[in-house]
């Protein structure tokens, strides 16, 4: 054989080069897949989308008394904190579980053969993690407002900071998800490794429990995390003024829940960028 | 006027993989025309799929040169990606999709995609379109995979152990696929257990043991398999008999004035490929690339 003859190869065949699909199409086009196979998964669904709601039924049942000196129910605080456990459940948990099993199923593999870019993956992933996540909300408020006397924020600034909190902590959590997926070495380890951490920040970031029954030491280190922030600035929007005395320092703190979401969100990016695996450990 | 000259799919010189103190492939060469059939055989382990998956972009060599549709597949583009076509060996993605919806969500990636329902057809699933890829037999699972590696219409396809779990007809109609697909210019490259299969559809075979090439050629001519000796074999009064012979038109011709006609239960066999494959794979050779 000709050895100079390395010439690309078109033998039988016209050389025209037709356009390759957008990002932003093919991106779109994976967020209908992942919704559609995210919810034909009954397991997941349960799992990362109807757990927040089932807890606050079940919590919302057995705690129906107000608070110690203060017009706030016990089920009205834990709606708004179980607002952000969903987000973060729908975005940090789901992420960080779906990705380590595609990993493991061959589905990074198949999609790294194909032209599909790498980022259209992740729109597509995102995008998913946002409807799920929105949907999610939607439906813990309407519990809340039908069940629990919560009452919606009349007031744009408070739907301001409601928009705010929800896109820096679920692109924090994303994020998060994202990087932790590389941990698990196989999808079936990944619910455990990826599953006990999330539910022992929500036990230590106030969303069960309230932070004056907790140690200081437990609330320092669940304050490094952004599910704590996260709940924070939503019991600011479903609270209200009436609420800020609960806190521990007798304020919501928008500033800090701002600053720390937001150093979460590039964080969460470099750790990504620094840490994402598109093999998985079997592949050499 | 330039002379005709043969294009080059894949140019493989010196390729050597290592994992940790295995040496998966050692020193392979191979080049592979556009639109040839190349079949890639060898026992289990040999390095097949290691050498397959460098080719794809998927493993990064230790040493060697490899040149892919024109470039190093260690540095693959996007529209790279969209001229070449794989099945991997194993996969269990999509299992919440159906047959349609896999096939169509990966046919969207290409730029000039075939027909999804068309290429459904073509491997045998249009009853089982609607179903979900969880539901699918094990066989059945793996005529996707092969639906999603030439949905893209490439010029190269790579297949890696694509027909394992096939029924008898399931096999034929893959065969039939490839040859169409062959006849439509597509460079194929396959590796297989199968024999008959890489005889069926090869214009060329590798045969790999110990991540080396021990033999490289059509399968007709495949380790001397045309110039080797054919066997004559007869019944003698009730006892089997037969010869080694470079001349077996000669030995029937001798036999037929002796019985004085018919010869009883007369055969005339040339070694099977798998013969030569068995002699091949335990060979010297073989042995001494250890
Ligand atoms: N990711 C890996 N890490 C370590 N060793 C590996 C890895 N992949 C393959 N090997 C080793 O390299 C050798 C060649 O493996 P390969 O998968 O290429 O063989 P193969 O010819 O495809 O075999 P089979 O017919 O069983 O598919 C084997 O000894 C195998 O154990
Ligand atoms: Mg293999």
């Amino acid at each position: 054989m000709n050895d100079t003859a390395t010439a690309t190869a078109t033998a039988g065949r016209t050389a025209t080069s037709h356009p390759l699909p957008s990002v932003l199409a093919l991106g779109w086009s994976r967020a209908a897949v992942e919704t559609k196979m995210f919810f034909r998964e009954r397991d997941a669904v349960i799992f990362t989308f109807a757990f927040p709601i089932i807890l606050l039924v079940i919590f919302g049942a057995i705690f129906s008394g107000r608070l110690e000196g203060s017009p706030i129910t016990v089920s009205q605080l834990y709606t708004a904190g179980l607002i952000g456990a969903g987000v973060m459940s729908a975005s940090f948990q789901n992420l960080g579980i779906g990705i380590a099993v595609d990993r493991d199923d061959g589905t990074l593999k198949r999609l790294a053969g194909t032209p599909l870019p790498r980022s259209a993956y992740f729109v597509g992933k995102i995008l998913s993690v946002l409807l799920v996540a929105l949907l999610e909300v939607a439906i813990l408020l309407a519990i809340g407002v039908a069940a629990y006397d919560l009452t919606l924020p009349t007031e744009l600034g408070r739907w301001v900071t409601f928009a705010w909190v929800f896109v820096l902590g679920i692109t924090g959590s994303a994020l998060l998800g994202i990087a932790v997926s590389s941990l698990p070495r196989s999808a079936k380890s990944a619910t455990a490794v990826i599953s006990m951490p999330f539910v022992v920040l929500q036990f230590i970031s106030g969303v069960f429990i309230p932070f004056s029954e907790l140690p200081e030491w437990l609330i320092r280190i669940s304050s490094l995390f952004p599910l704590k922030w996260m709940c924070q600035g939503f019991r600011s929007v479903f609270l209200g003024d009436a609420g800020a005395a609960l806190e521990l320092t007798k304020s919501y703190e928008l500033d800090r829940v701002a600053l720390i979401l937001a150093a979460w969100a590039v964080g969460g990016l470099v750790l990504c960028l620094t840490t994402f695996r598109w093999k998985s450990r079997r592949d050499g | 006027m330039l002379g005709y000259m043969t294009q080059t799919a894949v140019r493989v010189r010196g390729l050597t993989k290592r994992y940790g103190e295995v040496r998966a492939v050692d020193g392979i060469d191979l080049d592979i025309s556009a639109g040839e059939v190349f079949a890639i055989l060898g026992p289990n382990g040999a390095g097949k799929s290691t050498t397959v998956e460098i080719l794809e972009g998927y493993r990064k060599r230790d040493a060697g040169e490899v040149t892919v549709l024109g470039i190093d597949p260690e540095h693959p583009t996007r529209p790279w990606r969209g001229r070449v076509g794989i099945v991997l060996q194993t996969a269990n993605d999509t299992a919440e999709l159906t047959v349609r919806e896999t096939v169509r969500h990966f046919s969207g990636y290409y730029p000039q995609a075939r027909d999804p329902d068309e290429v459904i057809a073509q491997v045998g699933l249009t009853e089982q379109a609607g179903k979900r890829i969880r539901q699918l037999s094990g066989g059945q699972r793996r005529r996707v995979d092969v639906a999603l590696g030439v949905v893209g219409d490439p010029e190269l396809l790579f297949l890696d152990e694509p027909t394992t779990g096939f029924d008898p007809e399931a096999r034929h109609r893959f065969w039939d696929l490839i040859h169409e697909l062959a006849r439509e210019g597509t460079t194929i490259v396959l590796t297989t257990h199968y024999l008959e299969e890489a005889e069926a559809l090869a214009d060329r075979v590798a045969v790999i043991a110990r991540g080396r090439v021990v033999a490289q050629d059509r399968p007709a001519t495949l380790g001397g398999r045309a110039s080797a000796k054919a066997r004559v074999s007869w019944l003698d009064e009730g006892e089997r008999k037969q010869v080694e012979t470079d001349t077996p038109t000669k030995t029937v011709l001798e036999l037929t004035r002796r019985f004085d006609g018919e010869v009883p239960e007369l055969t005339v066999t040339r070694p099977s490929l798998e013969d030569i494959y068995m002699r091949l794979i335990s060979s010297p050779l073989a042995e001494v690339t250890q």
